[in-house]
């Protein structure tokens, strides 16, 4: 050991405290975006249920769960995919491939658990062409996602023409629409859990999660502290192409339909659910718990001004509008704290260049 | 001062974001308890309730069933609401069967996105006693009580060749322009045609049938080499409305404008224009409207009890007369409709 060693030594090995950081733990952990919207989805169900009749069922809880395991399963992957900077845009017609093989493979004789496999391998696949054209080629996730969109939905269209497969195993279409006893929690739900479980563990305590915020947060400062970018981002998109498949495999069996429009859309119901829980359409911000509760808003939100027999471009404004606000509210306090707070508290740095002039 | 959450960017930040987001939520609650304050009322068990639900929201055609259905939910004394999915697809219609089923509506008058997708939405319903009618679209006989069908297929056949031997007289060539050779419908209109002309007009001769798949350009493009092939061309039948609008376009602008007729299948607001210019003198369709009449009548039957969907079961709708129920619970409104320049301004889809 050298002199120099020793001295520098201590001060690197000082494990940083919550003290180190610039507020305590109860408001990192209250006042977020995140927060925000769990506070919102529970002033939702309060309002809803005290205010729309025969809106407080557990049946209303077991279609809103049922509606929403698609987007969920999606929207995890999703989670980490924006994080990490880059967009998946391809899931909903990577749903709709997996449906659709699903239902040609079954209706040609296939058993459907094998069939099932399949398509999970399908969507590996998808996920891997995907994660080819960003991470190996180059390309924008955009413009190649944009692309794979429109290609695995003429796919979908091109394998069942305008027919439709309709016929599954009881058992299974039973299984993706049961309940647990007595309750309006579906058996699918453990599969989700399950899943955020492990998105959860993944994202927020592994080297691995840290790597994806690092890289959302500056692409080439993640490289040279040693975060593999590109397999990082190549594992995420297979993610995604394998849990979509898991959503379109879900989605077969809950509406017991295969057909090659199924799902057309629904990336921009999981974009604007991951975004309205507060990750950054730049990258490098996020928690999956706000993410969940944005999922379950929107949903929420859709089921209760159903109820109350609004239309559904109403609809639509009101998510829409929501979205907006969430996203665009943050930028203007910001803005609006820059002009009014520099006025009145001006930043040490401001006044050190009042000094030097 | 760190330390201070409304001055640290996040504290902002997530202030904002509370704010705004309670904002839209009271902007949303308020919606929510407006609205209830008068559907609540349709959600009772006695009095009729009806709510129709189309494909989609914004379209023409369905605006035009929905404007029947209303008609005769009002005469009937009930309540009528309008739901429905901005885009056609199944899952999101299954999303608005299940509040249907929820708020204990009498009868839903649908036309389905998929014949199967709905079925366990629709079983679920019809347990609560929803009655569930549909029209247009129809679903697997198992999942609905009744369907109200346009016109059967020899009647919008029949009518299709009556329009052009009351232009032409009954004999010569003429063409037939359909959809796709694969599509039941129009297989089975166009047989049905074929089987009207032989046994009842021997002279009158199809020479040619071609399809546009229902592709405006294509449709177009195959009436002009089908006038170029057959020179002595009298007529052509198209038994599609997209087929129809390219074929009028195409005479309309060429030579063959004022010699040869044409019919078939069309929607009034596509059609208008050759109606006026009198490239087409008159064509045929069933009215959406009458069949969103037809469809309520039947439910308020349903649900009285005077009618259980099975053959042979006689009810009575209104404006539109008696009907009887047929096999498999399907009920057709009647004759198509003969559309021309003295009726089109009434009809807007």
């Amino acid at each position: 050991m050298t002199e120099t060693d020793t001295l520098v030594a201590p001060v690197t090995r000082e494990s940083r405290k919550y003290a180190a950081y610039g507020s305590p733990l109860w408001q990192r952990v209250l006042l977020t975006r995140e927060f925000a919207v769990i506070i919102a989805v529970i002033i939702v169900a309060i309002v809803a249920c005290s205010s729309i009749p025969k809106f407080a069922t557990p049946l209303t809880l077991s279609y809103l769960l049922l509606d929403l395991t698609p987007v969920l399963l999606i929207a995890l992957p999703m989670t980490l995919i924006l994080i990490s900077g880059e967009i998946d845009l391809s899931v909903a017609s990577t749903v709709g491939i997996s449906n659709v093989v699903l239902g040609f493979l079954y209706a040609g004789g296939v058993p459907i658990e094998l069939a099932m496999v399949i398509c999970l391998a399908v969507g590996l696949f998808v996920g891997a062409l995907n994660g080819f054209l960003v991470t190996v080629v180059g390309l924008p996730s955009l413009a190649v996602t944009i692309g794979t969109l429109a290609l695995f939905r003429g796919i979908a269209v091109g394998i069942l023409g305008t027919t439709s497969i309709t016929t599954f195993p009881a058992f299974y279409k039973s299984l993706a629409n049961a309940n647990f006893p007595r309750t309006g929690i579906p058996l699918v739900m453990v599969l989700v859990a399950a899943l955020v479980i492990v998105f959860a563990l993944l994202l927020h305590f592994t080297p691995f999660g840290r790597g994806i915020f690092a890289t959302g947060r500056a692409r080439e400062v993640a490289r040279f502290s040693g975060v593999r970018v590109k397999r990082t981002k190549f594992i995420l998109f297979l993610l995604s192409g394998l849990l979509a498949s898991l959503a379109g495999i879900y989605y077969t069996f809950r509406y017991g339909s295969s057909r090659g429009d199924n799902a057309v859309g629904l990336e921009l119901t999981v974009i604007a659910a991951v975004l309205l829980g507060g990750v950054s359409i730049f990258g490098g911000r996020g928690a999956l718990h706000g993410v969940i509760a944005g999922v379950v808003l929107i949903g929420l939100l859709q089921s209760a001004l159903r109820f109350s027999n609004v239309t559904s471009d109403v609809i639509n404004i009101v998510t829409g509008a929501l979205l907006m606000a969430s996203v665009v509210a943050p930028t203007v306090f910001a803005w609006l704290k820059s002009r009014l707070f520099s006025r009145f508290f001006p930043s040490p740095h401001a006044t050190r260049k009042v000094r030097l002039q | 001062m760190n330390t201070l959450p409304l001055r640290s960017r996040r504290g902002r930040a997530a202030l904002a974001a509370l704010l705004a987001v309670a904002v839209g939520f009271t902007a949303a609650g308020c919606t929510g308890t407006d609205a209830n304050a008068t559907g609540s009322t349709s959600a009772g068990s006695e009095a009729l309730s009806i709510a129709y639900l189309p494909k989609l929201l914004g379209n023409p055609y369905f605006d035009n069933a929905s404007k029947g259905a209303k008609e005769a939910t009002t005469a009937l004394g009930g309540t009528f609401t309008e739901v429905g999915p901005a885009v056609a697809a199944a899952d999101a219609q299954v999303s608005y069967i299940n509040t249907l089923a929820q708020q204990q509506v009498g009868g839903v008058v649908l036309s389905a996105s998929d014949p199967s997708a709905l079925g366990q939405a629709l079983t679920t319903a019809r347990e609560a006693g929803t009655k569930v009618v549909t029209f247009d679209s129809d679903v697997e006989p198992q999942y609905r009580d009744m369907f109200v069908g346009p016109a059967t297929d020899e009647s919008i056949s029949k009518a299709m060749v009556d329009q052009l031997v009351a232009q032409i007289g009954d004999s010569g060539d003429i063409a037939i322009l359909g959809a796709s050779a694969n599509a039941a419908n129009q297989n089975a209109w166009i047989g049905g045609m074929n089987t009207y002309i032989a046994s009842n007009f021997p002279n009158l001769k199809v020479v040619d049938t071609f399809y546009g798949n229902d592709d405006d350009q294509m449709s177009f493009d195959k009436t002009a080499a089908s006038l170029q092939k057959n020179p002595n061309l009298k007529g052509i039948i198209a038994s599609t409305n997209v087929g129809l609008a390219a074929a009028a376009r195409y005479i309309s602008q060429s030579s063959f404008k004022g010699k040869v007729a044409l019919t078939g299948l069309g929607t009034p607001n596509a059609t208008k224009a050759f109606i006026q210019d009198g490239t087409v003198k008159s064509f045929v369709l069933f009215s959406p409207a009458d069949m969103g009449y037809l469809a309520s009548y039947a439910i308020d039957a349903l649900r009285k009890g005077t009618i259980t969907g099975t053959e042979g079961d006689k009810f009575s709708a209104g404006r539109l007369g008696d009907y009887t129920v047929g096999a498999n619970g399907v009920v057709y409104v009647g004759a198509p409709i003969i559309f021309d320049a003295s009726n089109i301004d009434q009809y807007d889809f």
